[in-house]
């Protein structure tokens, strides 16, 4: 009894009251591209890009297959590229995941009046890892947890696709998940949609070549909401949740 | 001299197979334990080269040969069960068959086999009375994928036959496709829980082929990263097995110490599970002043606080009755079986890389290795707590007086020709191991990574026999092995 009174004293108060407005120390999120043209010719960042996610002649980077290394930042001569605290990163386009030059705009989720009405005080969601290395899962577990508190908003993970509104999808989607993933993702209710969590998931990221990747699934399939990492930060799985069904900030804190 | 650490020049591999294979039985019969068996592709395509790492009582040693892939070799496995999975690897991988191996059933399915997850051949238990229960590929949680199929009767489990595979990416082809020295990133993310002890592997073996070892205070900080991921993942894992017996305050309580832990891991280098922290040459990270108080007071924080939730999760006599004698694996078995790392102290065996291969590092700042002997889901629950407290205290040792480490330096060096490097860390789970081989003209021929995991999935399989179906899921918390790091 005693021990359970001072576990509760000691735990406080550990939830986040605004998920929309936080302060991340030392997170490596959003790149910055700085203005400036760059040296012509220059390749500095995108010959060390693990991922091919840098093109164009002035850098554009595609967060949907960043990982999020840094290589990039210490190859640039210019010192033109950095990644800043912004976790607001998740999309519902692959285009709204490609970051060029000038001021780094939050790209905004557009909000889905369809799934608003649908889903807006209630969503059920399913993970399906394929290929996933608990990077991505470790994440996904952590938004229901004490700090993050997702379930407020009546977002949860179920345990079966039946009970499920969405899929949340992470890994690079291995040959040997194809079937479980099909299997899987019939058996979600209509009307579904689905998520794309983490660099592997929306392109396959460091995996996309990998001799045993099957990314079939994703060419018949359109995700409605990207949230990239490696791994995504709740807060960016969060946020682009909650744009998208269009769930309005708190009032006066929680 | 860094113990954890061998590079040798490449043996020379004429020697007949059958002087090979008695070596093997000597080394093991002299005491050594065995820490890896693989193959790779021979210059002779109708030839495999084994090699054989033992950790001996003269520190880590290698046997090596060449054999023909046609005629395989005659199985170690009945006789040291240690060898059981690493040969079923070595077949699907090499087509090098051991002969009169006692469970030769496929691993991961590598892309261009013929054998597929539906068709795997699942022992089959006869009689009116026996039932069988499939569970899996994915789960009722957020977890990877993986079958499990419970051979029952009635509520007592006979035997567990663990399916693993569905997460096979080729990791280990397309490390071979980068610059070698260009890998971190890719490494990384063989186990995306265990980053920083694959990291440290990679750049420790990467270094002995540059030649380039890193100075004390490298090492240090990379120990560093090394018990933050353990004190995080430790902290995942009692809070997971405090959700699976319903006890809710260790779950939240264990979980919210853990979101401190790895944002304190962010605070230094960007990441939370540790991305970035470790590259070849050194560490990457954000240390000045701000940064070490933040990081002082956040192991505080969690000291303080995790003695409270200790104290009532050790005390609370629900805890008691579900974890004790539940999931029993014994000190033989473990040995047998050669379970690695956490599973394996908590059966009484005495392996920790930190302190039984240690370098410099170890020497200057030992960390106390932590053993339980009842090898049931308690051990491995209090293991766990034991465990963070010894890394809080060693955390504190290599913090006081430790100055910024030297930014890691751009990637270069030139790999030494006809090498092996071989790596072994102790990641939160147990060994991470790296064997990096370069050819003649200094180009990576050969990459070998293995997981703990690889070798302790079959010890969660032995711990649930004669247990209850109901007791699986905290048995698999408590050793809370990686999919992805088995089957890469």
């Amino acid at each position: 009894m005693f021990n359970a009174l001072k576990v509760r004293l000691s735990q406080g108060s550990q939830y986040i009251p605004d998920l929309r407005d936080v302060t991340l120390v030392g997170f490596r999120g959003r790149p910055v591209i700085g203005e400036p043209p760059c040296e012509a010719g220059c390749q500095a960042c995108r010959d060390v890009c693990p991922t091919a996610a840098i093109a164009g002649p002035e850098p554009r980077l595609d967060l949907g297959r960043c990982v999020f290394c840094n290589e990039c930042v210490l190859a640039c001569p210019d010192q033109k590229l950095h990644f800043g605290p912004d976790y607001r990163m998740a999309s519902g386009t692959l285009d709204g995941l490609v970051v060029g030059p000038g001021k780094a705009e939050a790209s905004p989720v557009a909000v889905s009046e369809a799934l608003h009405r649908r889903f807006g005080r209630s969503l059920k969601l399913r993970s399906v890892s394929a290929g996933g290395c608990n990077g991505c899962e470790l994440e996904l577990n952590a938004v229901g947890n004490v700090n993050f508190d997702l379930g407020r908003y009546g977002i949860e993970f179920v345990a079966s696709p039946r009970h499920a509104d969405a899929l949340v999808l992470s890994g690079p989607l291995t040959r040997n998940m194809n079937q479980a993933l099909e299997t899987g993702y019939a058996g979600i209710p209509e009307p579904k949609f689905i998520i794309a969590v983490g660099a592997c998931a929306i392109s396959g990221g460091l995996y996309a070549d990998a001799p045993s990747v099957d990314r079939s699934f994703a060419t018949r399939f359109t995700p409605s909401l990207y949230v990239p990492g490696c791994p995504p930060h709740p807060l960016t799985f969060v946020n682009g949740i909650m744009d998208l069904l269009g769930i309005r900030p708190p009032r006066g804190g929680a | 001299m860094n113990a954890s650490r061998l590079c040798l020049a490449t043996p020379d591999l004429a020697r007949p197979p059958s002087d090979f294979f008695k070596e093997l039985r000597q080394r093991v019969a002299a005491g050594a334990r065995l820490v890896s068996f693989y193959g790779r592709p021979s210059d002779d395509p109708a030839e495999v080269v084994l090699t054989a790492v033992f950790d001996a009582a003269d520190g880590l040693m290698v046997s090596r040969a060449s054999i023909l892939r046609e005629h395989g070799f005659h199985s170690l496995t009945r006789d040291v069960p240690a060898f059981h999975i690493f040969e079923r690897e070595l077949f699907e991988q090499h087509g090098a068959k051991p002969h009169d191996h006692p469970w030769l059933k496929p691993v991961r399915y590598p892309a261009g086999g013929a054998a597929r997850p539906s068709d795997y051949p699942f022992y089959k238990i006869e009689g009116k009375e026996v039932h069988e229960v499939a569970v899996g590929p994915i789960h009722a949680g957020v977890i990877e994928p993986g079958h499990f199929r419970f051979m029952c009767l009635g509520e007592i489990v006979h035997h567990l036959e663990i399916q693993l595979g569905y997460q096979h990416r080729g990791a280990e082809a397309l490390l071979l496709r980068g610059s070698p020295l260009a890998l971190a990133p890719l490494v990384e993310t063989l186990a995306g829980d265990t980053s920083v002890a694959h990291a440290w592997a990679y750049c420790d073996a990467l270094e002995a082929l540059t030649d380039r070892p890193p100075d004390l205070a490298t090492e240090t900080w990379r120990g560093v990263g090394l018990e933050l991921e353990r004190i995080a993942m430790h902290l995942a894992g009692l809070s997971g097995m405090c959700a699976d017996i319903a006890f809710m305050q260790g779950a939240s309580t264990y979980g919210r110490l853990r979101t401190t832990a790895i944002n304190t891991s962010m605070l230094l280098c960007g990441s939370r599970l540790g991305h970035g922290w470790i590259r070849p040459g050194g560490v990457r990270l954000g240390v000045d002043g701000r940064t070490v108080a933040a990081l002082t007071s956040n192991l505080a924080l969690i000291r303080r606080d995790i003695a409270i939730i200790n104290r009532h999760f050790c005390q609370a006599r629900s805890v008691g009755h579900r974890l004790r004698g539940v999931g029993v694996v014994s000190t033989g078995q473990a040995l047998e079986l050669g379970l690695v790392g956490m599973a394996a102290r908590a059966s009484g065996v005495e392996i920790d890389a930190r302190t039984r291969l240690r370098g410099e590092l170890g020497t200057q700042l030992p960390i106390q290795m932590v053993v339980e002997t009842s090898g049931d889901c308690w051990a491995r629950a209090s293991l766990r707590i034991r465990e963070i407290d010894e890394s809080l205290a060693w955390l504190d040792a290599a913090i006081a007086g430790q100055t910024t480490p030297a930014a890691a330096p751009a990637q270069r060096g030139e790999l030494a020709p006809d090498r092996l490097a071989i790596s072994v860390q102790e990641g939160w789970r147990g060994e991470v191991v790296h064997c990096l081989e370069t050819d003649a003209a200094g180009a990576l021929r050969h990459y070998r990574v293995q997981d703990p995991s690889l070798r302790n999935w079959f010890g969660l399989a032995l711990s649930v026999r004669s247990n209850e179906i109901s007791d699986f899921p905290i048995c698999n918390k408590s050793f809370d092995l990686s999919y992805c790091g088995n089957d890469l």
